[in-house]
């Protein structure tokens, strides 16, 4: 699923982080798994925010897994504040798992 | 919200303190019940109303199968409901209570002591049950998302109540006789509310959202899942009034046939999210649920003996076999599966909710799954040879089965106590 994002270039930068964060229970990076939808960044600010979802919105391992996307976006960034904005409208469905994630877990 | 700040739209679920000892006092109950088992073997030799099969009974239902899944349904009660528990002082108040009753409930049964024990029992395990059903309608009233699921669990925790009153009126009928007949013609009915009305409704509720879940599985069906609702309440609604009213003896059993339908619609239900699953690979854990599910057809295929097959003397082994394999064969497999897919990731957030891109193990590290695969192999082992010695009423196969079910309890224990005693390896 396509990330869409104000910053080409960055949004790369920080996808590679957030390829290294997983959902604890599935195995699998949060942005195969399709949980992230947008990352804007604000240069006079320094502000990222990152809109994402989670497979369910009382998902058990929610706290685990905004903090680690919190943490890989930090490190990345060391200059910027980061933003988690947590949607579930659009909600997540297997859909948005990419090919990439569906070839993984059909091992 | 800038870092340090939790998530916006995150939403809290279930503390694990509120969860865990549920989780703790099932495991014991189920090591207490197959030990009972293993010392009491010639119960399946007797009538089923024995106060030695009536603790068992009650342990394997009340200890067991209810108090875990009264500790998962908290933890999972917000993830089907898309709404936070409404109060963890019911959720904590029913513990309690059910702790303090289970035990003597069953001490009650076990003794025979109709009295001040069992009726006490009685009382906290209705006290409990009431705080459980509060604290469901709060809970989705609250949340105010009314879907299946919801339907499912809230008229499951009603049916439970009930169950657990007409229970209390049985036993204060043990020395007041207030009912019009001896508790024992009322049996049935109040083991089917419980059964059909609180397990199975609840199970199918939670695992109909679950087990898609787990599979990564799209598939969802609404109409399905309310055709199996109206189904299974219908059918439990017309035994009840067929047995109370006296009317029509030989269609007793009929409302059984539309149970089975609605076990065919949930089969086919569960055949179609796991054909359409994307994650290939099913864990142990799942195997031993789906399994469940086919497991569920044993006590059908019991009735079925009982209705056309088996002579009135026979009967008693047969209804023993029956409740043996709703207990030891369905429910506890479910169980036994599921404890591994929902406490390892309790202990997961616990643990390491705050260890942000740390060296964190998958929660299905928390458990040893040797041990596991050891255990369900057991369980199985051990509940075949138990149903073989009901079956050729053989003490030798009882004692082998119940001594195996007892190894699988022991390692499931084992497993459980290293799961919820995990910590973080410095």
């Amino acid at each position: 699923m396509e990330v869409l994002s104000n910053n080409n270039l960055y949004c790369s930068a920080a996808l590679a982080g957030l390829y290294d964060v997983f959902d604890p229970e599935i195995g699998l990076n949060v942005v195969d798994l399709g949980l992230i939808y947008r990352i804007d960044f604000n240069d006079e600010d320094k502000i990222i925010i990152i809109t994402m979802t989670l497979t369910t919105q009382f998902c058990p391992m929610g706290e685990s897994i905004t903090a680690d996307v919190q943490q890989s976006l930090s490190n990345a960034f060391k200059d910027y504040q980061i933003s988690i904005n947590l949607v579930f409208d659009p909600a997540w469905s297997p859909d948005r798992i990419s090919p990439e994630g569906k070839e993984y877990l059909d091992r | 919200m800038l870092a340090g700040d939790s998530a916006s739209g995150l939403q809290q679920t279930t503390s694990h303190k509120v969860v865990l000892p549920f989780y703790v006092f099932a495991a014991a109950s189920f090591l207490i019940s197959c030990a009972l088992l293993l010392l009491n073997t010639d119960i399946i030799t007797q009538h089923y109303f024995n106060p030695k099969t009536l603790a068992i009974t009650h342990l394997m239902a009340l200890g067991w199968g209810t108090m875990i899944i009264l500790g998962a349904s908290h933890q999972l009660l917000p993830v089907l409901i898309e709404g936070k528990l409404d109060s963890y002082l019911l959720a904590l108040l029913s513990f309690i209570f059910a702790a303090a009753g289970i035990p003597l409930l069953v001490t009650g049964f076990y003794l025979f002591n109709t009295g001040l024990i069992l009726q006490t029992g009685a009382i906290l395990v209705n006290a409990s049950v009431i705080c459980y059903f509060l604290n469901v309608i709060g809970s989705i009233v609250e949340s105010k998302k009314y879907n299946i699921h919801a339907f499912f669990i809230a008229t499951a925790s009603l049916w439970l109540f009930t169950t657990t009153f007409f229970g209390l009126l049985l036993v204060f009928n043990f020395s007041r006789s207030w009912l019009p007949e001896n508790s024992i013609e009322y049996l049935s009915i109040h083991a089917h509310m419980g059964l059909a009305g609180w397990f199975l409704l609840l199970i199918i509720g939670v695992a109909s959202r679950l087990i898609p879940m787990f599979l990564i599985s799209k598939y969802s069906s609404s109409v399905t899942l309310w055709w199996i609702f109206a189904l299974i309440n219908i059918a439990l609604f017309a035994f009840i009034i067929l047995k109370t009213s006296g009317a029509y003896p030989n269609l007793y059993y009929s409302p059984f046939l539309l149970v089975l339908i609605a076990l065919v619609l949930f089969g086919i239900y569960n055949y179609r999210a796991y054909r359409t699953r994307i994650r290939k690979h099913v864990d142990e854990q799942m195997k031993i649920s789906l399994l469940s599910v086919a497991m569920l057809l044993l006590p059908l295929l019991c009735l079925i003996v009982v209705i056309y097959f088996i002579r009135e003397d026979s009967k008693p082994t047969i209804v023993l076999l029956y409740g043996f394999c709703i207990f030891f064969g369905w429910i506890t497999a479910l169980i036994i599966g599921m404890t591994f897919k929902t406490l390892p990731f309790i202990i997961w957030n616990k643990v390491y909710h705050t260890r942000a891109m740390g060296k964190t193990p998958a929660p299905k590290e928390l458990f040893s799954e040797n041990l596991f695969k050891v255990m369900g192999l057991l369980y199985l082992t051990g509940f075949i040879l138990f149903v073989a010695g009901i079956l050729i009423l053989n003490d030798l196969l009882l004692k082998a089965g119940a001594a195996i079910l007892l190894a699988s309890a022991i390692l499931y224990v084992i497993n459980v106590v290293k799961t919820v005693f995990h910590r973080v390896k410095e």
